[in-house]
């Protein structure tokens, strides 16, 4: 993890003004086009009908409808969505939180014949596509009767969590000195007992990582909950909204403010933990060494 | 006596990963023989019927969707990989130069990847927009009349490729930075002391040592790009005139609309040969230029 800590750090070597000056200007205005279809959203969210279709476009809306994202929530069952969506982000993320770094612990502190070799079929599920899957995971659901249930949406967590997850805490568990273990282990401390009172409270910004993760993936899951929930209550947001669109698609202001309900945690929860993001991303990254 | 700690350690190691080990097996390993074995059958859900390679002949011979879809598929990526890989590149190194605000910069870049996929197709559903869009209006500002992009056949996949170019200051970006930034300080010195521009050191330093970055990127964003479908799903259909009917979308209605599950596994074990083998030669020809620190060469 030492090696992914961000420092920003220039190569040698000042820039000239006029450099420097055309470095700004490509900076800003790369800024300005990632940012404009979203201010774009946010000001048609504030439009009243008239002025969504007016000519020249309106950036700063007169009057702004602050209304509409009431109008928005109360016209389908946001509210469902949002809590269910959050039970089901919840108990994945805790799954697959806890279960990959038991994984990990495994790959990172103990010796096992084929451990190597299982290490990387992990790492190479990263690779693989997941429609060929998909299909036969259906049939196992639907056998077990869960269908328009969570269970096919949280149960799966439960398992690891992913290569990915568990790449990202070994690598972390492997930074953490073997002394402490050790120290542990003399004092009679049982591995499990090592894994939840040694390496777990120093691996909260990895743990963090993991979990900011977590939240946003299943935030943003559309596959899932569309193949397997069929009730407009049991929804999440994400095919919610894709319900939105077929009922209410022509209120095109009512239609980005709900957009925009389902964008705002994910952003928020950007502001705040950036860094974990950036880490884990740089992280992912050295998979590929 | 050692002998026993080692088993010990042994059997711990295995019940610690065994959480993993079962998932795969249930999750994975069984599903993709399941898979492999339901693209011999016809099979509707209700009742099975093995009919040998019959879903693969009737694919390549008989479906001129399935053709439509991979080619449009490939086409995405062709697009979509390069030009988004080089953009997240370029980001990278723009941001790794010495200028204040980088955070914020490399905030407002990664911002479009927060937005959750079903709310960007509907918001890019919105920017496309032929008479009211953002993207038009501005075209019009220029003197230009924009096409009706997601509603001509000529330009939808154009407007997806836009559309993902809009991720490149997403999770590859950052992955560039942090490469960029594990480039020791000395190499730029040592070339600079040489007399070597710009250009140079970027060619012969930078890209070499971040090569093996790249190569990642370029198989992560291939395999991405080939598994587009959320936003086509939402913001087209796959239209118009199929124009924008990916392989994944495809797949999906195979399975999940038209219950042709036998047919829908038969596409996704194509689709997985295919990335396979991909995944394969691009290994092969990244002996030639990736360039791993430490093995000699």
């Amino acid at each position: 993890m030492k090696a992914v800590n961000l420092r920003w750090r220039r190569p040698p070597g000042e820039l000239s003004l006029p450099a420097k000056s055309g470095l700004y200007a490509v900076l800003i205005f790369l800024a300005a086009l990632f940012t404009i279809p979203f201010l774009w959203t946010l000001s048609t969210a504030l439009k009243t009908p008239e002025n969504v279709f007016a000519f020249p476009p309106q950036w700063i809306p007169n009057p702004a409808e602050w209304g509409n994202f009431v109008k928005a929530w109360i016209a389908q069952p946001f509210t469902f969505w949002v809590l269910n969506t959050l039970f089901v982000t919840a108990l994945s993320t805790i799954g697959a939180t806890l279960t990959a770094s038991l994984v990990a612990y495994g790959f990172a502190r103990f010796r096992f014949r084929g451990r190597n070799a299982l290490f990387i079929l992990m790492l190479s599920t990263m690779m693989l596509p997941a429609q060929v899957t998909m299909i036969p995971v259906f049939l196992i659901w639907r056998e077990a009767g869960a269908i328009d249930t969570y269970w096919p949406l949280i149960a799966p967590a439960y398992f690891g969590g992913g290569a990915f997850f568990i790449f990202l805490l070994r690598q972390f568990f492997l930074t953490i000195p073997r002394e402490l273990d050790e120290a542990a282990k003399i004092d009679g401390a049982g591995p499990l007992r090592i894994w939840w009172s040694v390496l777990m409270p120093l691996s909260k910004p990895a743990l963090a990582t993991v979990a900011v993760f977590g939240l946003m993936g299943n935030w943003d899951e559309f596959m899932a909950p569309l193949i397997y929930l069929n009730t407009p209550e049991k929804y999440t947001v994400s095919i919610g909204l894709r319900m939105f669109q077929d009922s209410m698609g022509t209120q095109t202001e009512l239609l980005m403010a709900a957009a925009l309900i389902h964008a705002a945690p994910m952003i928020v929860l950007f502001f705040l933990a950036q860094r974990f993001f950036v880490r884990g991303i740089a992280t992912t990254g050295f998979a590929g060494r | 006596m050692s002998g026993k700690v080692a088993r010990h350690e042994s059997a711990w190691g295995w019940a610690l990963v065994a959480p993993w080990v079962v998932g795969f097996l249930i999750f994975t390993l069984g599903p993709m023989l399941y898979s492999f074995w339901l693209s011999f059958q016809k099979y509707d859900l209700a009742h099975g019927e093995y009919v040998g390679i019959e879903n693969y002949r009737r694919l390549a011979a008989e479906d001129p969707l399935f053709w439509k879809s991979l080619s449009n598929t490939f086409l995405f990526a062709l697009l979509s990989v390069p030009l988004g890989v080089a953009g997240s590149l370029g980001a990278a190194l723009l941001l790794n130069a010495r200028v204040r605000g980088q955070s914020l910069f490399r905030t407002l870049f990664y911002l479009p990847t927060m937005v959750p996929a079903v709310a960007s197709a509907l918001l890019w559903l919105w920017v496309f927009n032929p008479e009211n869009g953002i993207l038009n209006h501005g075209l019009g500002a220029v003197g230009v009349e924009g096409p009706a992009w997601l509603q001509d056949e000529r330009f939808a996949l154009l407007a997806f490729v836009i559309m993902s170019l809009w991720g490149i200051g997403g999770a590859r970006m950052v992955i560039f930075l942090a490469g960029l930034q594990g480039v020791s300080d000395a190499y730029y010195e040592a070339a600079t002391l040489d007399g070597a521009s710009a250009w140079k050191r970027f060619r012969f330093v930078t890209w070499p040592l971040i090569s093996p970055i790249t190569f990642f990127n370029v198989i992560m964003g291939v395999i991405g790009a080939l598994g587009v479908f959320t936003s086509a799903y939402v913001m087209t259909g796959g239209g118009p005139n199929n124009a924008t009917l990916f392989y994944n979308l495809y797949l999906f209605r195979n399975a999940f609309e038209y219950f042709k599950l036998g047919k829908a596994s038969a596409m996704a074990w194509i689709m997985f040969v295919i990335l396979l083998l991909l995944t394969l030669v691009q290994f092969r020809l990244s002996r030639r230029w990736v360039h791993y620190e430490g093995d000699g060469n």
